[in-house]
Parts: structure tokens; sequence; C-alpha cells
């Protein structure tokens, strides 16, 4: 058991505007007893570096509907990189399963697929925040 | 034409007088076994009888079936049009365009936010020369274009205008749909450049602009398609759909638009989910609601502005990503209630799509799909075949009350006018908060196993990961596009774009001129799409969604 409040940035990366995975997500963590802050759309890796700074965030949610998180991951793991923020990234929507070890040994903590439940999203966020207490 | 019907006829008479002047299809009307079937059944309401509930034409497929659209498109403009041509070639006549992502936002290709998306989705268009090669060797004259783009709508068409006026084609020449729907982006689909109101003066612009030179043309094409897909149920589908319709055209004659003239080229665009008897019944209300709104409402006199015609697409969202083959069986099912429901049109989705852009394999199923409903099934024979049956006519009434307590809310909001409440429901999060709350409430029934999604939830032995053909696209289309754009971009007259680009942000800040002339000039300029949004968003400034979930 977790002995404090997790708090989660969400965010849409990048011109992508399909929003409902990312809301219902939302709610779900929420639920869990986590804090969201989500950021909304079209935000740029800047933003959500400086969001999560701010915010002091325990972990980062990103969804992608638009095939593009090979190219948006990596250039979101290295702006944390670059921040010196060591906070892990959680990558969900329509990535294929191939493609996720790719995103991994990019830097991104875990990759939640098209249909994952709710108890999946939670334990996974919550995993990634662990590992990262834990290293 | 009107709607009157010669009065000593029973509805019954009056149809058969209009069927036999109908042509139809040289097929026998009847079952697979031999047994001659009528052409509708029922005694009190027909088909192509107001309000048209049980179908806008009285002899519905029998005369032709609903337009296998399929709508698809990626890489650059060159590559589209080899497709088209194609298409063409095959006896094709309506040309579909899908654009990229930064094209749908109003983004050049070398903008910092098009990166990995330039090409991915849909055809790149940053110039005319992009639409010059899009459309290279075609006739506009002869072919019918549907473009699906509402942000920078005006823009694109004024592109396309463009082009064919180099080709010495005249706009009233020009047949097609742009879809414009710039509603439905901030309640659902989300590709917005500015806040409501300019947007609202942009699309009354290009109405005003394609009614007085462009007969030929569909300036709105009004989607539920997306709110439905952002997680609404279907009465809410239905009633945001035609609100949006009702507050265009109260637009439209707020800016002394004929209702019948313009009432007449607008069309719609229906989502098809999985409840069967659910989406049978939406449909039948959505043709019975606007009717009823145009006649008595807004008053028109046409029969054909109050014709609901409607494209249907299936439910993307409904698709799986593990076992993805079963979609085939969901997509077979949505069709069956889009062609059941009497829609104009049909998009079947590929049963990839919940893991990618859909494989080519995957894309002729999916038309094989309404092939099999439109020439196996044998309900084309009859128009409205659950008209009449009592849960079918309960689940359309209920449809109806439903979307009608909508309608009242909105009213309520904007103190009379559709329009205005359609103004508050954006501004005050109402739409984005409903269909929010909708998706979670689904999405909470389904990981309690309260709803069983096959595959999902439950049935989910035989997955196979590794056997999947996915569509996968390189960076090469990015590449070649950026040099392009550069090239046209050190090929132009820049002061000429300076100048053009100055005038459409004069004319943006004077609301009683039309922009379309101005943007047509710019983009003959080469100005770039991005450019000249800009010129616009120094009036109009940008739209931000206030993120609530």
């Amino acid at each position: 058991m977790r002995n404090r409040q997790y708090r989660v940035i969400l965010a849409k990366l990048g011109l992508d505007g399909h929003d409902r995975g990312i809301k219902v997500v939302a709610r779900i963590l929420r639920d869990a007893g986590m804090e969201v802050i989500y950021l909304g759309l079209r935000q740029t890796t800047g933003s959500i570096v400086a969001a999560a700074e701010e915010e002091d965030a325990d972990a980062i949610g990103l969804s992608m509907h638009n095939a593009g998180h090979l190219t948006l991951g990596p250039k979101m793991t290295d702006a944390l990189q670059e921040a010196g923020l060591d906070i892990p990234l959680v990558i969900g929507g329509i990535v294929p399963d191939e493609d996720v070890e790719e995103l991994i040994n990019s830097g991104v903590a875990a990759v939640l697929g098209p249909g994952a439940s709710a108890e999946e999203v939670v334990s996974t966020v919550s995993a990634a925040i662990s590992a990262r207490d834990q290293a | 034409m009107g709607t009157e019907e010669s009065s000593n006829l029973n509805p019954k008479e009056t149809w058969q007088l209009k069927f036999e002047k109908a042509k139809l299809r040289d097929i026998p009307f009847e079952t697979m076994s031999g047994v001659p079937v009528e052409p509708v059944y029922g005694e009190d309401l027909f088909p192509g009888q107001y309000p048209y509930t049980r179908g806008i034409y009285p002899s519905m497929y029998r005369s032709r079936l609903w337009t296998m659209r399929m709508f698809a498109g990626f890489g650059t403009a060159e590559d589209t049009n080899m497709r088209f041509k194609e298409l063409l070639r095959n006896g094709g006549t309506g040309l579909s365009t899908a654009f990229d992502m930064p094209t749908l936002m109003g983004r050049d290709s070398d903008s910092e936010w098009s990166l990995g998306e330039v090409g991915r989705a849909g055809v790149a268009i940053d110039t005319l020369s992009d639409m010059e090669d899009l459309f290279a060797d075609i006739d506009l004259s002869k072919v019918s274009t549907s473009m699906t783009i509402n942000g920078p709508a005006a823009t694109l068409l004024a592109m396309y205008v463009a082009i064919a006026e180099k080709n010495s084609v005249s706009p009233d020449q020009l047949a097609g749909t742009i879809q414009n729907d710039i509603l439905k982006e901030y309640q659902a689909q989300k590709e917005y450049i500015y806040p409501p109101r300019p947007s609202m003066r942009i699309v009354t612009d290009m109405v005003k602009y394609t009614t007085a030179e462009m007969p030929k043309w569909h300036p709105i094409s009004i989607s539920g398609y997306h709110i439905r897909e952002a997680g609404s149920t279907a009465a809410q589908e239905l009633a945001f759909t035609l609100a949006n319709g009702f507050a265009y055209v109260e637009a439209a004659i707020a800016a002394g638009q004929n209702v019948d003239e313009f009432g007449r080229r607008l069309s719609f665009f229906f989502n098809s989910h999985s409840d069967f008897f659910e989406e049978i019944g939406k449909f039948r209300a959505a043709r019975r609601i606007w009717a009823r709104w145009m006649k008595e409402r807004y008053g028109a006199t046409d029969e054909r502005a109050m014709f609901c015609r409607f494209h249907t697409q299936t439910a993307g969202v409904s698709l799986t990503a593990q076992q993805p083959e079963i979609n085939i069986a969901r997509v077979g099912i949505q069709a069956l209630a889009a062609a059941l429901g009497g829609t104009q049109s049909l998009h079947t989705d590929s049963f990839d799509e919940a893991l990618a852009l859909p494989s080519e394999e995957a894309a002729r199923i999916a038309l094989r799909t309404q092939q099999i409903v439109a020439h196996e099934t044998g309900v084309t024979n009859v128009a409205d075949p659950l008209g009449g049956a009592p849960y079918v006519e309960w689940m359309t009434d209920e449809m109806e009350r439903q979307a009608e307590a909508i309608f009242a809310h909105l009213e309520d909001i904007g103190n009379g006018s559709i329009l205005e409440g359609t103004f508050a429901g954006i501004e005050n999060g109402y739409f984005v908060g409903e269909i929010a709350d909708a998706a979670y409430r689904f999405e909470r029934e389904v990981n309690a196993g309260r709803r069983i999604i096959v595959g999902v939830n439950d049935f989910t032995e035989g997955d196979n990961p590794e056997d999947r053909n996915l569509l996968r696209i390189g960076a090469e289309t990015e590449e070649y596009q950026l040099k392009r754009l550069q090239d046209v971009k050190s090929k132009r007259n820049q002061s000429q774009v300076d100048a053009a680009l100055m005038v459409v942000t004069e004319v943006a800040s004077d609301a009683t001129r039309n922009l379309m002339p101005a943007i047509i000039d710019a983009v003959k300029t080469y100005a770039t799409e991005e450019e000249i949004a800009g010129a616009m968003e120094t009036v109009f400034g940008t739209y931000v969604e206030r993120a609530i979930v």
C-alpha cells in the first residue's frame, strides 16, 4: 500500500484531438484516489515539462491515437531527461504491440494498449511510480 | 415542389403514383426462394411522404442502392492523384479526400506541430501547388468531390475553386461536399482553429458564397459521427447533430439566406453502432425530426429542404484490438442497421482500425461486407422493412422524445434560439461534459462486467497478436513534403503573398464583407494554409478548450 496520494499529469501531446480515452483514464485514476491534473489538448513537450515541475508530478500519462507515438514518445522522454526530471511516462492509446519495445527502450515506463481495464490502468501507473521511488 | 398530396387520394395511392414514376434497378424484386415482394408494406405512412420517417424516396433502394463511399488516404498529393485516376478509370465519379492532421488543423508541414503527422492519416496540403497535384489531369466539371475538413475549410474550398479556374472550369460547374461542420469540432472532434462565433461567420460566408456561385456544392455536412465516437449516447448523437443543423439554419436565415435554397443543400453524417434497434430508431427519428423542424419552425416549403439525407459510417470505437478479425461481424451488423435505417451512403470500417490505419486487405473486406448487405440479404427490396413493428416504432418515438428534451434545454439556455443555445453549451462545457459522462458510464459498465464486449471482457480465448499485418507508414512522405513546400515558398512572389494576406486580415475585421473572394485571391499567390489561417487569427484569435474531465 502506498502512503501518499500520487499526482498524475495527463495530456494530449501534439495535434491529435481524440480525447475520449484520456478523459476516461482521468476519472479512473481519480476514482482510485490519485490526484489528476489534466492539461488538455494541444500540449507541447515544453508545456508538459513545465507542468510536471510546477505540480511536482509523480507520473505523466500521454494518450496517442494518431500513429505518432514513435515520434512523440521519444521526444517526450528526451524533454524530461533534458529537464533533469525523473518522472515515469506512461503512454496509452492505439499503440501496436510490436512498437512497445521500442518505446520502452526510449525510456517510456509503460504502455497501455486499447482495451486495457480500469484495474490495469491503475496498477500500471502505480507500478511505474513505485519502480521510480525504489530506484 | 411542395408536400401537398392530392387530397382525394389515400396515402398509399399517393405513394403509388410517385413510385410508378421512379426508375427501378433491373433485378428481380423477390426473395432468394423466388417469392415476389412488395416495394413497401403498411397502410398509414409511406416512404417519400412527410415527415419521411420511412425514407426520403418513394422507391428507396429499388431505384438506387446507397453509395458505397469508402473514405481513406495517406501520402502525398501525387499518390492520392494516382488513386483518384484509378478510381475514375474504373467508373467511379466521386472522389473523397482525407487530409492529414496538420492540414486539418491549419498547420503547414514545416510547423513544429506537424512533426510525425505529415501525410500520415491523409494527404498533406500546404499550398495551391499541392492541390494542383492532387487533382492533376482530372476534369473537375465531371466529378463530384468530397472534402472532409472543418477548421480551415474555407481555404481548401478556395484552393479547389482556384485550380478549377486555372483549368477553365467555373465555380458553378463544381459539384461536391465539404464537411465544414465547425460546431461539432468544439463538442467532439476538437479540430477547431478560431473561437465559435468567428468560425460561424466563416461558415456563413461559405454558405453565401456557394449559394451564389456554386449551386452544385453542398456547403455543410452536419456530422454526428464524431460526437458518438467521443462517447455520446445514440440520442445525444441525434440531438446534438440536429441541433447543430438548426443552428446553421438559424445563422443562414439571419444572414438573409432563403431556407429552401440553403436547406436542400445540407446533408448529414451519422454513426452506426452495435445496438441494432436503437440505431434504426435513431435514423428514422432523424428524418422525422428534421422534416418537422424545417417545415414547422423554419418555414421550409421545398420538400428537398426537409429531407434528412445522410451518410453513415460504422462505429470505429466499437472495434476491438483483441481478436480484431471478429470486428468483421460487428461491422456487418452495423452496416445492416444503416441499410435498414435508410442511409444514402455508407462507409464500413476495416477490422484492424483499433490497431492501425486500415490495411488494403482489411479495407477490401470492409467494402465486401456492405456489398453482401446490399446484394445478398434482400433487405434492399423493401423500403423501411421494419416500419410498423411495435418495438421499432416505440424506439423511433423514444429517440425523438429524448432529442426533443435536449432541444428544449438548448432553447432554454439560448433564450429561445438554438444557435445561441449551442454557443452557450459550447462555452459552458455542456456538450463535452455530457459526452464525457456518457463515455465514462459505458466504460464503468464494461469494467464491472455488466456489459460484455466479446474478446475484451469475456470470450477472450483465441487472440493471436503474432499474425497481424498492420499498415506502417514511413517518414519519406514527410521529408518529400517539406522539400516541396520549401520549393514553392522560394519560387513565389513574396510581396504578392504579403499583400493578399493583408487583405484577408482586413476582410476578417469587417463582418459585412465575405471572406471567400479574399481567401481565393490569397491561395492563388501560393500563400500557405497556415499563413492564411494566421491572417485570420490576427482578428479572430484562437480557441483553447477548458480542460475539464
